[in-house]
């Protein structure tokens, strides 16, 4: 940005200030601050992903250390110990450590499938928005598949069939949570191009793929934000669900579906082995929706001027 | 006026433009013929339907997917429009031939600033630095009257008013140097005291570098004061074109006398006199059309109306109509 210039001939003409008032960044950083529920959805989610990063700086056990002879200790607000302050699950490992270890399989689980479905979906949804026609009733058709599909039986079958495995469940995520991407997409995308500055830019000769690229991308991108970071909570609570049938990320991989799994056999006397997880689970779901939420209402472009 | 002999820079024969609906198809532009010579204004007048629009869309080869374009000739200086591919019609649109567009809130991308835009619009034909297509731009918007031209290239489109967007407008179609710029509607979405700044800088703009313009409009005002040529267009056929002057001063087509008849004239209207008006409704033009499209709401239209409607008058100012006069004299004009 040529900021020095334009500041130049600002502080010579005070009625062009006037006029140009505040520039879309200065803008957005206001709002920023201005929306609680952005403010706490952002800090949970970066606290986390400092976390699931520095996990072996911050875990204070090996996660995947057994130690029979202290197994189901409780955590330190029950009476337990600082040694191990979210007590020991069924086998003796330190609870806290295998929660900040499971982060790590989470947040990587829900980025990679969001981003792997975003891909996928983009190009569906705008690619039927723009060139409309057969391509339209393609794309329409393979989302309606899609749609008519259960997830979770899907997602259980081919992990069955293929076996559970970390990449395994990204893959499967990945390529079946694209359809909320096409859908908005596609809308979006059908919105903006009937836009005249869409005619325009064909008007002084742009290419169909620089039409796409820089007229019309950058004016839904902040959907795709948005959905991104919905279908990210999703893969995160789904990786749970399977984790929790056993079909997802196999033991002894720390993954908080897998926790609450394998605490739920002692659920009515130890109820803190289920509910520890489920509740991080829950904050980070909550967190990552509260951000999507909010980076919806601050970007949106009917707010801009 | 310009030389007609000399090798008209546009020159369209037999355009047709069909819509397939589902009643079946729309002739929305049936068989127009014109020509367009090098720093020439052209006016295109009619009312919302007419077919002007397309027109212009036609010619930028921008229809929608489901029109059908068919013609005889679509001759720009040289090229066949209707053989062109696509890759031509790129390389032409924005260098040779610029569009402007109605609604300048919209026909500007607000995610970039207009200094990106006009930049672009230059740097997607010639191979130019950054620092050069940007001062080109600072001297297209001086040009267009916009003050203080270096910084407005860092706003955004939201920052700017009505009329300074479309004079951005203007000056992203100048930036390549066209030699035809195509103005669908351009002062329509502005309000009257601006419309006429606009259009007159348009005007001047276009005679000071020689470009030829082809001017689409509902406002006959506007066309007096500019055109060089007019083609009235009435569903989809241009059914009086000539000169200026002359379709003015001695307009032949009963349409013609009819829309000029609506405008309130100073010194000529009285005061509480009503204005014409045109009784009737533009028909419907989907499945075949025969005859003159205007006779359900002439007031001469006679049984012949109903079949093929020959072409009357000298070049350059034509019409068509059945009555060699154009029923001027059952109006008590002079012949």
């Amino acid at each position: 940005m040529a900021v020095p210039k334009t500041d130049l001939s600002r502080a010579s003409d005070p009625l062009l200030e006037e006029i140009s008032g505040p520039t879309p960044r200065q803008i957005l950083r206001k709002r920023v601050r201005g929306h609680t529920g952005l403010l706490f959805g952002l800090g949970v989610v970066l606290v986390l992903v400092v976390i699931a990063i520095l996990a072996p700086v911050l875990a204070p056990h090996d996660p995947y250390v057994q130690n029979l002879g202290s197994r189901m200790v409780k955590p330190v607000f029950m009476g337990g110990t600082w040694d191990h302050p979210l007590g020991t699950d069924h086998l003796g490992r330190d609870y806290l450590s295998r929660l900040i270890y499971g982060a790590r399989v989470s947040l990587l689980i829900g980025t990679v499938a969001a981003v792997i479905s975003g891909i996928i979906g983009t190009a569906m949804g705008v690619a039927a928005g723009y060139f409309g026609g057969k391509v339209d009733a393609v794309v329409t058709f393979l989302i309606n598949v899609r749609l008519a599909m259960p997830v979770v039986l899907v997602a259980l079958a081919v992990v069955a069939i293929l076996g559970g495995s970390l990449e395994v469940v990204i893959g499967v995520l990945g390529l079946l949570l694209w359809d909320r991407f096409a859908v908005v997409m596609r809308a979006s995308t059908l919105q903006v191009r009937r836009r005249e500055y869409v005619a325009a830019a064909q008007a002084i000769g742009a290419s169909t793929s620089r039409v796409i690229l820089s007229e019309i991308m950058p004016n839904i991108v902040n959907n795709l934000i948005v959905i991104v970071t919905l279908e990210m909570a999703h893969a995160i609570l789904l990786e749970a669900a399977l984790s929790f049938l056993g079909l997802g990320v196999q033991p002894p991989t720390p993954s908080w579906g897998l926790m609450v799994s394998e605490g739920k056999n002692m659920m009515l006397f130890e109820p803190w082995l289920v509910l520890i997880p489920g509740v991080v689970l829950f904050i980070l779901v909550l967190a990552i929706n509260l951000m999507g939420d909010g980076l919806r209402d601050v970007t949106a472009p009917e707010n801009r001027s | 006026m310009s030389d007609v002999t000399a090798k008209p820079l546009l020159s369209v024969r037999g355009l047709t433009l069909d819509i397939p609906l589902a009643s079946g198809t729309l002739h929305a532009v049936r068989g127009i013929d014109f020509d367009l010579h090098r720093g020439e204004t052209l006016c295109i007048v009619g009312e919302s339907g007419s077919g002007k629009s397309l027109t212009s869309l036609a010619i930028m080869g921008l229809l929608e997917k489901n029109i059908r374009r068919s013609a005889e000739r679509m001759d720009f200086d040289g090229i066949e429009l209707t053989r062109a591919s696509k890759r031509q019609m790129r390389s032409l649109r924005g260098d040779r031939i610029a569009m402007i567009f109605q609604e300048p809130m919209t026909s500007l991308n607000p995610a970039y600033t207009i200094g990106d835009q006009l930049v672009e619009a230059l740097r997607l034909h010639r191979r130019v630095s950054h620092d050069k297509a940007r001062a080109r731009a600072v001297e297209l918007l001086e040009k267009v009257g916009i003050t203080a031209a270096a910084s407005r290239l860092g706003q955004y489109p939201h920052q700017l008013s009505g009329g300074l967007r479309q004079r951005v407008v203007i000056a992203m179609a100048l930036m390549c140097e066209p030699e035809l710029i195509i103005a669908d509607e351009p002062t329509t979405a502005l309000d009257v005291t601006i419309q006429a700044q606009i259009l007159r800088l348009l005007v001047d703009l276009t005679k000071e570098m020689d470009v030829a313009m082809i001017l689409i409009t509902h406002d006959l005002g506007v066309v007096a004061r500019v055109a060089d040529n007019v083609g009235v267009m009435y569903a989809g056929e241009l059914v009086e074109s000539g000169p200026a002057a002359s379709v003015f001063g001695k307009p032949l087509h009963p349409y013609t006398r009819g829309l000029l008849r609506c405008i309130p004239q100073p010194g000529k209207t009285a005061r509480g006199a009503d204005l014409g008006t045109i009784p009737g409704i533009v028909p419907s033009l989907v499945g075949d059309v025969q005859g003159c499209a205007f006779r359900t709401r002439c007031p001469h239209a006679v049984d012949a109306c109903r079949d093929a409607i020959p072409e009357r008058g000298e070049p350059p100012h034509e019409f068509l109509c059945v009555h060699p006069d154009g029923a001027r004299a059952a109006e008590g004009e002079p012949a």
